[in-house]
């Protein structure tokens, strides 16, 4: 095992120790333990857009379209169709990466606005037949009675146990990250990120390196659809529209572009946050609006950037901090 | 099909079509000026309409005095924009930018919704609602209005981008900032002249559509996405074509909600975008000088 790996072995195990120690130190209190849940969830698909947004450079505003794209595949494909599970799961999953591929190909040829601008198309049309195609998704409405998660005889029908499910499958996925991120892949996303022209004569291959990412954001994307499904066992189209895409780019900014531990940090503030701002209610979508600003004028590097900084200056350094 | 059906289908997509096109320019003004495409343009619609609502319900100083305000107001907060958020971002990323204007949006959005709830508010029409009957179709007078108005801002602009000494200014800012700057040209006054000139389009584009499709806070999404998608359909950078644009998807939809389903009326405009995008992203009127990997 190279050294870089096992170096970040260490964080991501204390991370790991943490979140098993989480439900004893919230005394068990279902409400935290849910709330802390969705936050897990978002948190899976904004390790995905990070790595698509800060490491690649590439936008997308679309993001809530796959979510949404594997949690209803999985309910029509278990609750409508009575299949087994795993092949909701699997299939959920599957057909979100599909998608993604082929919407990807041709849309990952754009840059800068005009990516943005095709991404969100592709998240309305995918919303609108949401609400539109009745008979296989319940319209706006929405689709009940998916079933709970199950292995052998072990149903997930608890928060507590969700809780376990969903922030093991955060750690596994954000190991995968960190590897990614440092690996020949990473750094090549990297390249692009600065000048895709340059990383092409690099002998970089620009196209493929940006359809693997987006891809693997889509797939990222997808595991969190189907926790999100069978977790809530109730899906509508409201949970994936634009909105949505908004707040997990917002997720991704506040923790600090190309910081996977940063996201997760800006994920939980961000999925907590309206609950302790319940007495002022609509305030939420401002202050969404307004940590957008701020970041970029004052803490481009969000969250994680402030942290280093503030770290930096402690240690008396006050060179630049990354 | 008769032709009553297809003029009317015409009139209600070139009505439409009119605000998008309205958006669409308000999008190029600042684009020209700065290369920033402005997310929250789509919010200078809603506060266009809304405020108009606002005003006559508050200070009751009737229609047009209402419009008026709600115009000059709008104007307004596209200059603080400017000031407070644009101005001390200037030289970072396309997607840092985009990030920022997003977050102006949902602020507006979010402010709007705080003051004035979630209700859908109208406004009188401007002159009565006794429809026009022509060659089989009828059409509203606000109809007309629209048209009229829109062919009237087009033609202002035309004026003001080709004719006028500031106009020009603002044209020579998009060229080349700095040989601009090299003749005297004041950057900083042009940009924020920019989120001005567009915030007012944008403004004038929901108070006279108002009264035909009523308004809410959250109206601004799709009529920003439909003007931005009209401005790839005509050619970004290209203002009369970005009107055209405006109108061409206006069209488009009213066809497409009458002939295929209105269901999916707003996901027409959105599958002929990302077939534009992906065929020819300079747009029907643009240079085709593209810039893909």
């Amino acid at each position: 095992m190279k050294s870089s790996t096992l170096r970040q072995l260490a964080p991501v195990a204390a991370f790991y120790i943490l979140v098993l120690a989480t439900p004893t130190l919230l005394s068990h209190d279902y409400y935290y333990l849910s709330i802390l849940n969705m936050a897990g969830i978002i948190a899976i698909i904004v390790m995905g857009l990070n790595l698509l947004l800060g490491f690649a450079g590439q936008i997308s505003l679309g993001h809530a379209a796959l979510f949404g794209i594997s949690a209803y595949t999985s309910a029509v494909m278990t609750a409508t169709y009575g299949l087994p599970l795993a092949v909701g799961m699997l299939s959920g999953v599957g057909l979100t990466a599909v998608v993604a591929l082929v919407v990807g190909m041709p849309v990952l040829k754009l840059k800068g606005y005009y990516l943005a601008m095709a991404t969100l198309g592709f998240g309305l049309i995918v919303y609108i037949f949401f609400n539109e195609a009745i008979s296989l998704t319940g319209g706006p409405s929405g689709f009940v009675g998916i079933p709970q998660l199950q292995v052998g005889s072990f149903v997930f029908d608890s928060d507590l146990s969700y809780f376990f499910l969903v922030w093991t499958t955060v750690t596994v996925v954000l190991l995968i990250s960190l590897n990614l991120i440092n690996s020949r892949i990473g750094r090549a996303l990297m390249a692009l990120h600065a000048s895709d022209k340059a990383a092409q004569s690099m002998g970089i291959n620009v196209a493929r390196y940006k359809l693997f990412i987006f891809v693997l954001s889509a797939v990222f994307a997808g595991i969190a659809g189907v926790l999100y499904a069978h977790y809530l066992s109730f899906v509508a189209p409201s949970s994936f529209g634009f909105h949505f895409s908004v707040q997990l780019i917002t997720m991704v900014v506040l923790g600090g572009m190309a910081s996977l531990w940063g996201g997760i940090a800006g994920t939980v503030f961000l999925t907590a946050m309206p609950e302790f701002l319940r007495a002022y209610e609509n305030m939420e979508v401002i202050i969404y609006g307004l940590i957008l600003i701020l970041c970029m004028m004052y803490l481009p590097q969000g969250m994680a950037g402030g942290v280093s900084k503030l770290i930096a200056l402690i240690r008396g350094r006050f060179g630049h901090a990354r | 099909m008769d032709l009553g059906t297809f003029l009317q289908f015409l009139a209600a997509g070139l009505t439409v079509g009119s605000t998008y096109g309205l958006a669409a320019l308000g999008f190029t003004i600042i684009f020209n000026t700065t290369g920033i495409i402005n997310f929250a343009q789509g919010e200078f619609v809603m506060l266009g309409g809304l405020l108009a609502v606002v005003f006559m319900h508050w200070l009751a100083p009737g229609l047009p005095a209402a419009v008026v305000l709600a115009v000059l107001a709008t104007t307004l907060v596209g200059l603080v924009m400017e000031r407070l958020t644009i101005r001390p971002v200037q030289h970072t990323s396309v997607i840092n930018l985009i990030i920022v204007t997003i977050g102006v949006s949902i602020t507006i959005r979010g402010l709007m919704m705080l003051l004035w709830g979630k209700d859908t508010y109208v406004l009188p029409a401007f002159s009565g609602t006794t429809p026009i009957p022509l060659l089989g179709a009828t059409i509203a007078p606000q109809s007309l209005w629209i048209l009229g108005i829109t062919l009237l801002v087009l033609a202002a602009m035309r004026y003001f981008f080709s004719r006028t000494i500031f106009g020009r200014a603002m044209l020579a800012c998009s060229f080349e900032p700095k040989a601009a700057r090299l003749m005297g040209i004041s950057v900083e006054r042009m940009v924020m002249a920019s989120f001005m000139l567009s915030a007012f389009v944008g403004a004038v584009g929901g108070v006279i559509l108002t009264p035909l499709t009523m308004t809410s806070y959250d109206v601004g999404v799709l009529l920003g996405l439909k003007g931005f998608a009209a401005c790839i359909l005509g050619g970004l950078g290209n203002p009369f074509g970005a009107a055209a644009g405006g109108l061409l998807l206006g069209v488009l939809e009213a066809f497409g909600a009458g002939l295929i389903s209105s269901a999916y009326k707003d996901a027409i405009a959105f599958v002929v975008i990302l077939a534009i995008l992906l065929w020819r992203p300079s747009g029907l009127f643009g240079a085709p000088d593209t810039e893909r990997v």
